[in-house]
Parts: C-alpha cells; structure tokens; sequence
C-alpha cells in the first residue's frame, strides 16, 4: 500500500468565514513528491475548490510560496517525505492579506517594486548606431547574485519588520534595487538612494537577517541592504563635507 | 480597468489580516537572537556610562575612586556589570559575523572572503584588548 501523510491546509473562504480554518487531507507520500504535488492531488482527487497559485513547478517563477510548518517554503521544491510522518500544516505566506485559502495580495509589493526603479536608468540613451552596452563578466558578477529574485515573496514573508510595519520596501525590492545599481549599464543610483535612504527604506531594517535564510535563490537581501547602508551613510558624509558634490 | 483597481485596494473588506502576536519573537530562535541583540543595545550604552562614571571618579583622587569602587562591590552592581559583559560580548560577536554581509572588499579583481572580513574585526579586537590591558596592568 502507498504511503499516506496528511496535509492540514488552511482555508479562507471570505464568503463562509470571518477567520480562516484548517481542513485534513490523506495524500500519498512517494519520494519524489512535493508539497504543491500534494495540494494538486487535493485539488483534482479531494476538493476542488482549494485555491493556491503555481505554474512551473521548478522554482523559477516563485508563484508557490506558502508557510510549510510555520517556515516559508517554494511547495514546488519542498519534498513531503521530509515532513514524514506528518501532518504538514500549509498556510498562505505570513505578514500579507489573505484573498482566498492559501493565496495572498502582492499588490503592496507591486507599489514598492516600481518605486525603487527595478530597470536600468540611463541619464541619456546611447544611439542604436553605437551598438550595445558592453559589460565585463567581472561586472556582471557584481549584479548577478540579486538579479536571481524571482519575487517569490518568501523573504518578506520571514521579515517580522515587514509584518510589523507594512510601510517598509521590503527585502527583494531593496535586492532588486542593488541589482540595478551594481549594474555597469546603469546611472539611477542617485534616484534610487532618495527612495530608498528614507526610514522606510533600508533604515527600516535592523538586520533581523531571515530574509537571506529562506531565499531559494540565494539572493541574500540582507546583504544587499546592508550593504546599501554603507553605500547611503558614505553619500550623506559625502554630501556633508561636499555640499556642491565638488 | 478602473473598477477592476477597486476592487484590489488595502482596504478590501473581505481580506483575512492575520494578527500577529506580541510574542512573535519568541516563534524562533532566530528572532529571539535579534530582539537580545537589540536589548543588548542597552548594555552596551550602560557600559560606556560605567567607564566614564570610573574615569571621573579617577579623576576626583584616591577616595573618590575607593568610594567608587565601594559603590561597585554592591551585589546588584556587580550582576548589572556581569550581565553586561556577556551582553556586550554576545552584541560584539554577533555584529562582527555580520559584518562580511555589508562589507564587500575587492583586491585587484578578486573578491576577499566574508570570513577574513569576519576574522579581521575579532583580530582588531584581540589586539586593542591587548593594549588596553598593558596600558592598565603593564604599562
């Protein structure tokens, strides 16, 4: 006989409940299932209207985070057989709205991302004529570990100063901004640094650091804002001793 | 488009917001370690106030500074000092292994290691320890 394990799932149905509730469901356990294989099972097989979003299912489109065991997790690379014998508690991803059973509103997320311009700002296009924008492997080395994020929202979901004060940009959007300003290519630091040096930027950080942990891209957000710290006290210095930017 | 925006506003009636706890912090290790961290801020500032507070008192001549030590020998001062020391030790620790995080050093091409950035901070530490104590003891 196949081996069983059980999934409490937690379920939001805003149209019958004020409080969200959590419902059982026996699904097999093979070695090379994962959480989200679990919840399809449920879905085809137990109860259809379970709703929860996934689309590659190989940790690249970041669409299936959830909160596996009170740890946020891609269900879609997080294998049931490690949870054995169970139960696997699956919740939607803390510190963000519910909207319906496991699935959560990234709007907040959306507002923020643009605000850090997650593109590359020139301060005058170069003609087509001039060919591209060459870049050395050493400078793409010093972008490509942020340009990983795949804004799977499980670092925001770990950071307790996010949950505790929704204003804050956030881990992957402050990544994604570093991303662009260690890019060769690009000339927005400037602009980002005024969005991003307000308290609700990286000074909203205190380094708890579970952003950089749960990241299955290591990514390291933390990093990325502390570094933007250094980078942002030494502009100020500099602003102070050079007011004209001599 | 525009009705479909007002629907997905923060103030969505039928949204779950979840509560969190007062005691979140104590859901992981890992944010406990961060609030001590935190708290530990504290100690650190208390610290500095004792060193100043014994600099004065060595400044005001011999009785001032027995009188000083006198009020240092009392019990709740001396747990206040023992807990600090290991308070400040574990902020000092915990700050220095952070450090390669928002340190990226480069020679030449190469990146330099987080942990020789690590061990860079402790081996600062050690020495300026060491000359603290040979100004105070030997010198």
């Amino acid at each position: 006989m196949q081996k069983q394990i059980k999934l409490q799932v937690a379920r939001y149905r805003p149209e019958q409940e004020s409080e969200s509730v959590f419902d059982e469901f026996e699904v097999p356990c093979p070695n090379d299932w994962v959480v989200l294989d679990g919840l399809n099972h449920i879905k085809d097989q137990l109860d259809g209207t379970l709703s929860y979003r996934w689309s590659c299912r190989m940790g690249i489109c970041g669409s299936c985070g959830m909160t596996v065991n009170g740890e946020p997790k891609l269900t879609c690379a997080t294998f049931l057989t490690d949870y054995a014998p169970g139960p696997v508690r699956v919740e939607p991803l803390r510190n963000f709205p519910v909207i319906r059973d496991l699935i959560v509103d990234l709007g907040d997320f959306m507002q923020k991302l643009v605000r850090v311009k997650p593109w590359i700002v020139r301060a005058a296009e170069k003609p087509l004529s001039s060919g591209e924008y060459l870049q050395t492997p050493e400078e793409m080395d010093e972008y490509k570990q942020f340009s990983m994020c795949i804004n799977c929202m499980l670092c925001y979901s770990a950071c307790p100063i996010y949950g505790l004060d929704p204003k804050f940009i956030g881990p992957a959007a402050i990544a994604l901004a570093q991303r662009y300003n260690l890019d060769s290519r690009d000339e927005g630091a400037a602009e980002r640094l005024e969005v991003l040096s307000d308290h609700e930027g990286i000074w909203g950080c205190t380094f708890v650091g579970e952003c950089t942990k749960v990241c299955p891209k290591n990514v390291n957000p933390a990093g990325a804002i502390q570094r933007y710290k250094l980078n942002a006290a030494l502009e100020s210095v500099k602003s102070f001793f050079l007011p004209r930017g001599a | 488009m525009a009705h479909i925006a007002e629907h997905y506003t923060e103030y969505h009636p039928r949204w779950l917001r979840p509560h969190i706890s007062t005691y979140w912090w104590l859901r992981k290790w890992s944010y406990f370690a961060f609030i001590l961290r935190e708290i530990s801020s504290l100690f650190v500032a208390w610290s500095v106030v004792y060193l100043l507070l014994l600099v004065y008192a060595a400044g005001q001549g011999a009785a001032e500074y027995e009188a000083f030590l006198e009020w240092s020998r009392q019990p709740w001062v001396m747990a206040l000092n023992v807990s600090s020391l290991a308070l400040v030790a574990f902020h000092a620790v915990t700050w220095f292994n952070l450090a390669p995080q928002a340190l990226v050093v480069h020679v030449g091409h190469k990146h330099v290691p987080g942990s020789l950035i690590a061990a860079s901070n402790y081996v600062a530490w050690v020495v300026v320890s060491a000359i603290v104590a040979w100004l105070l003891i030997g010198g």
